[in-house]
């Protein structure tokens, strides 16, 4: 090994056709979508799902055929998945943050599967994002009214009716990124958290999957939102939702309390996720660093490297600062990526990068708001929309707080109860 | 294919260096700092590890190659030790380093040699001015060439060990096309003075001086790399990266103190550490700490590729300058009152943290 900054070719190939999607799908509908909430982008989910779905079908393929040996085959050279997955996100958001999140993926609920399924599940539950000319959704609802950063605290339960042989699950999910989409738009599913047994804790939430069409499911509120308007953001109600016995992921015993692998399980999909967060920050914060160095060459403002801090004017210091912290962000979000995919535990990283990205992103498209004058507040330009785009990135997923106070427990060694 | 892990080599080689660090620099660094006297048998210890001629090809009697990354990972160790000692062991480097990738054959043969020596070469370079607005690119330091000679005027700053040295480079602008060049300077050439040493805020272990040139008229041949010339801006480069990692260096010994000493600290009735406002301090300066160190690999990657790595480290330098002063001072911060005392590292680190922006030609990978 050898410290390497080098992109993968095939990956940098990639990262360019994903550029021309973001031109064509993306960019030249950001502000229609953005002014008319809730409108789909169809054109987007049209290009995107043929690829998606062929992709999602191999990967199925793949599991089906007859293991050679044990396990997964012993690759030569590290995986460069989830780079591909973390270039992928930060190009499409680059192209538009709320266009991306309407991808029509398993996504986060995939994500769930993949980690804790047996393999009868991942064929039953995936197959549908692997086949059709329809498009399908997936989604991960943990929060609830009461529960946000505190998420071991829901309180959506779960009790198994042995007569039918189902789930009955009971509670309200709100802010759910693509549940309607999932549920209502598509044959797709949703992984619900809920709880089997109210004083096991922890030990007690379990992941249930949620199929669109099940009785006692509904769409509630949808929500209209500052950013990522495109996004589909609502609330599900499960009243007496019912569901199959093999919809539960992983056991449905309550672990003595010290290997709540349920929850656990939550929070290994984090150190997944929030990588993956970080790199739509980078995305969003690219796409206004970009367009803010284009207008000031416009306007005969070069950005120069090597100059004293005295022969800057303020608007170059501005600049530079904010493609330093870009290139912070990005740095950080690589290293995560890069443990993630050498199979390295990587939560302290991950945090890391989702803190220092979500942060980023923030400063840099308020600022650029502020370069660009009365123009960059004007919504004849996407760079007041890049900055209520970029917010989120500093609130789901956990927010920049609840990053900052993992990173903070993982360097001083201490629990959740030493350091709440 | 990105990787984030050293070589077995560079990993020998931090681990060497980090010991070093803990188990000489940083038993002399307080004293050292209080006498501003360097504490020369440790310097002699890092110079003795081989770092410069490590960096000295083969063919030229070395034994390696210069590796920008390799660099940055041995500054960051040094500098974690102390800043002062960092930058005494690398001095020579500031020297070596330029005519090792510019020197002309004459000059590679006659010059290098010094630094393949047990003992500390006696070499530095003059680059900083003194006044408040400094801009290498506009050297008020002039060179003017005529009848076959060189012709060196100006007065210079900071220039580390500049008493003990018997060879300087110095920095200078052609007089006529404008363009910077460094030029090799016996001490001993008529009209060289060394002023009296600095005082400074910080690196009061490593000595500095004033070095003012009348009239000092060297060989045409005494231009780095002949007619050719310099690529001044990679040099400047190869000082930011190298700046960046010291800067890491400093600020990593500070938040790491400062970790350590929240969770022993008791006040009312826990750990102060398990206070929010401390642990999202230390957990702030964790990320910023590891921000800069990545931006300084990025950049030094770029200069062991080749390729034009000025944005970058020019960024990972100025990141770095902001980072190592937000992170010594969160350093003292955390512990209060005693971070005020010099007993404690903690304002050390401070001072030396803030000098970053300013430091400009005092180090180089
Ligand atoms: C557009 C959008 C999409 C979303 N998508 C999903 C989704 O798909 N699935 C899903 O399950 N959820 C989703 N969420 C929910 C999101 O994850 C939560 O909003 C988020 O975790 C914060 O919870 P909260 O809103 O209840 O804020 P709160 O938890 O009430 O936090 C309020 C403030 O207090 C701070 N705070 C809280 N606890 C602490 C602490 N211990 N220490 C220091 N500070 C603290 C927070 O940082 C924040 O600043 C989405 C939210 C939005 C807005």
């Amino acid at each position: 090994m050898t410290i390497n900054f080098e992109i993968p070719e095939f990956l940098v190939q990639q990262t360019q056709m994903v550029k021309w999607v973001a031109e064509t799908t993306m960019r030249p509908f950001a502000r229609q979508l953005d002014e008319n909430e809730h409108e789909r982008p169809y054109e987007f989910i049209q290009m995107i799902w043929p690829i998606l779905r062929d992709q999602q079908k191999a990967a199925l393929d793949k599991l089906q055929r007859p293991a050679d040996g044990d396990g997964e085959k012993k690759r030569s050279r590290p995986s460069t998945r989830i780079l591909g997955t973390m270039l992928l996100i930060e190009m499409l958001s680059w192209g538009d943050a709320g266009i991306y999140l309407c991808l029509p993926s398993p996504a986060l609920g995939g994500a769930a599967i993949e980690a804790v399924g047996t393999k009868e599940q991942k064929l039953r539950l995936l197959t549908r994002f692997a086949e059709g000319d329809e498009p399908v959704w997936g989604a991960m609802a943990i929060t609830e009214p009461g529960a946000g950063s505190d998420n071991s605290s829901i309180t959506t339960t779960a009790v198994f009716d042995e007569e039918t042989n189902e789930w009955v699950l009971n509670g309200e999910k709100i802010f759910i990124t693509s549940g309607k989409l999932s549920l209502e738009e598509s044959n797709g599913l949703v992984i619900v958290w809920a709880t089997v047994n109210k004083e096991a804790g922890r030990a007690g939430i379990k992941p249930f999957v949620v199929e669109a069409g099940s009785p006692g499911v509904s769409i509630g509120k949808v929500e209209i939102k500052h950013g990522i308007r495109t996004s589909d953001t609502v609330t599900i109600v499960l009243n007496n939702a019912r569901i199959p016995a093999d919809n539960i992921l992983g056991s449905a015993e309550v672990q003595a309390s010290r290997q709540d692998k349920g929850f656990k399980g939550a929070m290994a999909t984090f150190d997944a996720s929030r990588p993956l967060v970080a790199a739509s920050a980078l995305g969003v914060a690219r796409a206004a660093l970009e367009f803010v160095k284009e207008k000031l060459t416009e306007e005969g403002v070069e950005i120069p490297y090597g100059l004293p801090y005295h022969r800057l004017t303020t608007v170059q210091r501005d600049v530079l600062e904010m493609e330093a912290l870009l290139k912070a962000a990005y740095l950080l979000t690589l290293r995560s990526v890069v443990m993630l995919d050498a199979g390295e535990h990587n939560s302290l990283e991950a945090s890391m990068a989702k803190a220092k990205a979500g942060k980023a992103v923030t400063r840099i498209t308020q600022k650029a708001v502020e370069l660009l004058g009365m123009m960059g507040y004007s919504r004849e330009w996407l760079v007041e929309k890049w900055m209520r785009d970029g917010k989120i990135n500093d609130i789901f997923e956990g927010t920049g707080q609840i990053n900052t106070l993992i990173v903070a427990r993982r360097i001083l060694d201490y629990s959740r109860h030493e350091l709440a | 294919m990105v990787s984030f892990t050293p070589t077995e080599d560079q990993q020998l080689l931090i681990d060497t260096m980090r010991r070093y660090a803990l188990n000489e620099i940083r038993q002399i660094a307080h004293e050292s700092d209080e006498e501003s006297t360097p504490q020369m048998s440790v310097v002699n210890t890092g110079w003795q590890m081989g770092l410069v001629p490590s960096a000295i090809p083969e063919e030229l009697g070395g034994f390696g190659e210069m590796s920008a990354i390799t660099g940055v990972l041995a500054a960051e160790e040094l500098a974690f030790g102390d800043l002062s000692v960092a930058m005494h062991v690398m001095t020579p480097a500031l020297f070596a380093y330029p005519v090792t990738l510019y020197g002309t054959p004459e000059q590679k043969e006659t010059l290098l040699p010094m630094f393949l020596e047990e003992s500390f070469a006696p070499a530095t370079a003059a680059l900083l001015e003194p006044g408040v607005l400094f801009d290498a690119h506009n050297l008020k330091t002039t060179a003017t060439a005529a009848g076959g000679k060189i012709t060196l005027n100006g007065t210079k700053a900071y220039v580390p060990l500049a008493d003990n040295a018997e060879w300087l480079l110095v920095y200078a602008r052609n007089a006529e096309s404008g363009v910077t060049d460094g030029y090799i300077v016996k001490k001993d050439t008529p009209g060289v003075e060394i002023e009296k040493r600095e005082l400074l805020m910080g690196l009061r272990a490593l000595p500095t001086f004033r070095v003012r040139f009348t009239d000092v008229v060297v060989e045409e041949s005494a231009r780095l790399g002949g007619a050719a010339g310099c690529d001044v801006n990679a040099i400047l480069s190869r000082g930011q990266v190298a700046l960046a990692a010291m800067a890491v260096g400093v600020a990593r010994a500070s938040y790491e103190y400062a970790r350590d000493y929240a969770k022993e600290r008791v006040q009312f009735g826990k750990p102060i550490a398990q206070n929010q406002a401390i642990a999202f301090m230390l957990a702030e300066m964790a990320i910023e700490v590891d921000s800069a160190r990545l931006m300084a690999w990025e950049a030094a990657w770029k200069l062991d590729q080749g390729a034009d790595a000025s944005a970058e480290a020019y960024l990972a330098k100025q990141y770095a300058d902001q980072m190592v002063l937000y992170v010594t001072d969160g350093g003292l911060q955390t512990l209060g009152g005693y971070g005020f005392i010099r007993e404690y590292p903690v304002e050390r680190w401070l001072r030396n943290g803030r000098g970053f922006p300013t430091f400009d030609g005092l180090a180089m990978v």
